[in-house]
C-alpha cells in the first residue's frame, strides 16, 4: 500500500512540474534573464548602432536621467498629470456605475454591455477615431462644447487640453473599472441589507455604512492595477499626438521608446525602465502601507 | 456549469443589490435609469460618430454645422478603405497573429493553472508566488532584452515574438484567473473520475475543462482582443510592410491618406469588427464568467 502511495505521489509531483514547465521556462526565459540583462544593460551605454563598443559606465545613465535629462522629467510629469486624473475620474465614475448597474434593474445586461463596448475596442482604430472627434474646426467634441455654449479649445492641438483629452479617453472606458466593481458589490450578503432594514437604517447609511466598507479592497486592488496600468499608455499617444505640441503629451513609454529605438540608446533606456518599475514599486508600496487606515478586509476586528 | 454559475444567470439573486429592489424609492430607481441611459449614450456616441464618419464623401467630413446623417451616403468608402491599403492582407496577418496566441494562451494558462489548483509537488506553491509576483510587473522591465534577445534568435521580422510567449504560460494574469475558477469546481469530480481510471490529463479535459467555459471564454476574448489591438508588439518587430498587422496597417494609412477621414473611418470600423464580434458571441459566458472571477474557492 505504501509503496504505491509514494510512487503515485511522485507521479503526480512529475505530472505538475510537467504541467507548470512551459511557464517556468517562460519566466527565466523571458521574465528572469531579461530582468538581469535589462539591469546589466542599464550599466552600460550599450546601443543598437555599435553594440562591440559597449562599455561599463556604472550609474551614469542613472544619473544622467535624474540629473542631466530634462525629458525624463517632463515625462514624469506629464504622466503622473495623466494618471492622477484618469485614475481618480474613473474610480468616482466606476465606482457610482457600478452601484447604479447594481439597483436590479430590468434590462440592464444591454446597458452593461453598451458601457464594456470601449473596453474591448482599444488601439489605433479608437485612437484614430479620438483624434477625428478633436480635430479643432468642426470636431464632434468642439460641437458637443457650442451647444453646451463654451468655446471649443485646440485638445490635442494644445499644450494645455492635450492631457484633459487623453484623459477624457480614458474616461470613455470607465466601464472596465465598474466591471470590477460590480463583482464585489454583487458579494455583499444579502441578510447584512436585511439585518439594517429590520433596524430602520436609511438607504444613504447602508450605502455608507455597508456597501462602501464592504467594497473598499475592491477599490484598492484597483486603484494600483489601474496606476500601473495607465503609467504604460503608449499607442494613444503614438498615434494621436507624437508626444506633442512640443513635449507636452511625451508619456514615459513613449520616450523610452524614442531613446531606445530612435536613439537607439539601449543602455539608457533600460535605465528609464529600471526607474519606471522603481517608481511603480514606491507606489504600490505606498498604496499597500496607507491601506490599513482605510481598506476593511472582511472577519478583521478594528 | 457549477451552480454558482447558474444562479448568477438567473440574475445572481443570492447576492444583493446594494440599494436592494425593494428597499429603493421609484424615485431613486427612475432617476438610476436616467442616469444610466444618459451615460449609456455618452459611451454610444463616439461609436454613432465614427460609422456616421465613414459612410460621408470627404467633403462633408468637417461640414458645418456637424450632421450624423450623411447628405449623400457613400458606402463606397468601405470597399475603397479596403483598397487603399491591402486591407485584407493585414486582417490576415491580424488573424495569423491572434489565433494561434489565443490558443496558445487558453491551452497552457489551463495546464499550469489546473497544476496550481489541484496538484501537490514540492516548491508548487513557491512556484505560484512568483506567478502572482509577476502581475503586476510591468512590461516595459522585459521589452529591451527580449527584444535583443528575439533579434539573436533571427525572429525579429517573423511572427515567432508575438505569438511563441503565448504557448509559455499563457501570462500571469490568466493563470491566476482560471486557477481561482478551477477551486470552484468540486473535488468529489475529479475523485470520481479518478475511480474509473482516468489521469490528471484525462481529469483536465474531461471534468475541469467542460465546468469552466465561462472563464475559459473570458481568457480567450481578452487574449483575442488584446492581441488584435497590440500596437507595439508589431511595431517593435514587424518590418516588412507584407507583414503588417492591421493597427500598423490603419497607422501606416493614417500617415500617408491623413486627410480622408471617411475612408479612415471606414478601415477603422472594418478593424474593429471581429473584437465586436468575438465579445458578442462570448457575451454570455462573459457575464457569468466576469461575476465569478472575484470569488474565492
Amino acid at each position: 500500500m505504501r509503496p504505491t502511495r509514494r510512487r503515485a505521489s511522485r507521479r503526480e509531483a512529475l505530472a505538475a512540474y510537467g504541467l507548470v514547465s512551459p511557464w517556468l521556462i517562460g519566466f527565466l526565459g523571458l521574465t528572469v534573464g531579461p530582468m538581469i540583462a535589462s539591469l546589466v544593460m542599464s550599466l552600460t551605454d550599450y546601443g543598437l548602432v555599435n553594440p562591440e563598443a559597449t562599455r561599463f559606465v556604472g550609474a551614469d545613465n542613472y544619473r544622467e536621467a535624474l540629473t542631466g535629462d530634462p525629458l525624463v522629467w517632463q515625462a514624469l510629469r506629464v504622466t503622473t498629470y495623466y494618471v492622477a486624473l484618469s485614475v481618480v475620474l474613473e474610480l468616482a465614475l466606476g465606482f457610482g456605475l457600478a452601484v447604479l448597474l447594481n439597483v436590479g434593474l430590468r434590462g440592464v445586461g444591454v446597458v452593461r454591455t453598451v458601457y464594456y463596448l470601449p473596453a474591448v475596442v482599444s488601439g489605433v482604430a479608437v485612437s484614430l477615431l479620438w483624434l477625428l472627434i478633436f480635430q479643432p474646426s468642426s470636431g464632434l467634441a468642439n460641437a458637443v462644447l457650442e451647444v453646451l455654449g463654451i468655446d471649443g479649445v485646440d485638445w490635442v492641438y494644445s499644450t494645455t487640453w492635450v492631457i484633459p483629452a487623453f484623459v477624457l479617453m480614458s474616461v470613455w472606458g470607465v466601464g472596465r473599472a465598474a466591471f470590477i466593481y460590480l463583482a464585489i458589490l454583487q458579494r455583499i450578503p444579502t441578510n447584512l441589507y436585511e439585518a439594517a432594514a429590520v433596524d430602520g437604517v436609511g438607504s444613504f447609511r447602508r450605502f455608507a455604512r455597508i456597501t462602501l466598507p464592504l467594497a473598499t479592497p475592491a477599490i484598492f486592488l484597483n486603484l494600483v492595477l489601474a496606476v500601473i496600468g495607465k503609467f504604460q499608455i503608449f499607442t494613444e499617444a503614438f498615434v494621436i499626438s507624437e508626444g506633442g505640441p512640443g513635449t507636452s503629451s511625451l508619456f514615459y513609454i513613449l520616450y523610452l521608446y524614442r531613446v531606445a529605438f530612435r536613439y537607439f540608446r539601449v543602455g539608457y533606456a533600460s535605465a528609464l525602465a529600471w526607474l519606471l518599475f522603481a517608481v511603480l514599486l514606491v507606489l504600490t508600496t505606498v498604496a499597500f502601507r496607507t491601506s490599513r487606515h482605510w481598506v476593511y478586509y472582511e472577519g478583521e476586528r478594528r | 456549469m457549477s451552480t454558482s454559475a447558474r444562479a448568477a444567470r438567473r440574475g445572481g439573486r443570492d447576492w444583493a443589490p446594494v440599494i436592494g429592489p425593494r428597499a429603493t424609492g421609484p424615485w431613486a430607481r427612475r432617476g438610476s435609469v436616467v442616469v444610466l441611459l444618459l451615460g449609456a449614450a455618452a459611451v454610444l456616441v463616439p461609436f454613432a460618430w465614427m460609422v456616421s464618419t465613414s459612410l460621408k464623401p470627404e467633403s462633408e467630413v468637417f461640414r458645418q454645422p456637424i450632421q450624423w446623417v450623411p447628405k449623400h451616403t457613400r458606402p463606397a468608402n468601405y470597399t475603397e478603405a479596403a483598397t487603399l491599403i491591402p486591407f485584407w492582407r493585414y486582417f490576415v496577418n491580424s488573424l495569423v497573429v491572434a489565433v494561434p496566441t489565443v490558443i496558445g494562451t487558453v491551452v497552457s494558462s489551463a495546464a499550469v493553472a489546473y497544476a496550481f489548483a489541484r496538484m501537490r509537488a514540492r516548491g508548487l506553491p513557491t512556484l505560484f508566488g512568483l506567478v502572482l509576483a509577476t502581475i503586476m510587473l510591468p512590461a516595459e522591465v522585459t521589452l529591451l532584452p527580449s527584444f535583443l534577445l528575439f533579434r539573436e534568435l533571427g525572429w525579429v521580422g517573423t511572427y515567432l515574438p508575438l505569438v511563441v510567449p503565448a504557448f509559455l504560460g499563457g501570462g500571469a494574469f490568466n493563470i491566476f484567473l482560471l486557477r481561482q475558477f478551477f477551486l470552484t469546481i468540486p473535488r468529489e469530480h475529479d475523485d470520481a473520475a479518478r475511480v474509473e481510471g482516468h489521469g490528471f490529463l484525462s481529469i483536465l479535459l474531461r471534468v475541469i475543462v467542460p465546468q469552466s467555459w465561462p472563464a475559459i471564454a473570458l481568457v480567450a476574448t481578452f487574449t483575442f482582443v488584446g492581441t488584435w489591438n497590440d500596437f507595439l508588439g508589431p511595431l517593435l518587430y514587424l518590418s516588412d510592410q507584407d507583414r503588417y498587422t492591421l493597427p500598423l496597417g490603419l497607422n501606416f494609412f493614417k500617415d500617408i491618406y491623413n486627410t480622408q477621414w471617411a475612408h479612415l473611418m471606414a478601415a477603422s470600423v472594418l478593424a474593429l469588427l471581429p473584437c465586436l464580434v468575438v465579445f458578442f458571441l462570448a457575451q454570455r459566458a462573459f457575464s457569468e464568467g466576469v461575476v465569478l472571477t472575484g470569488r474565492k474557492g
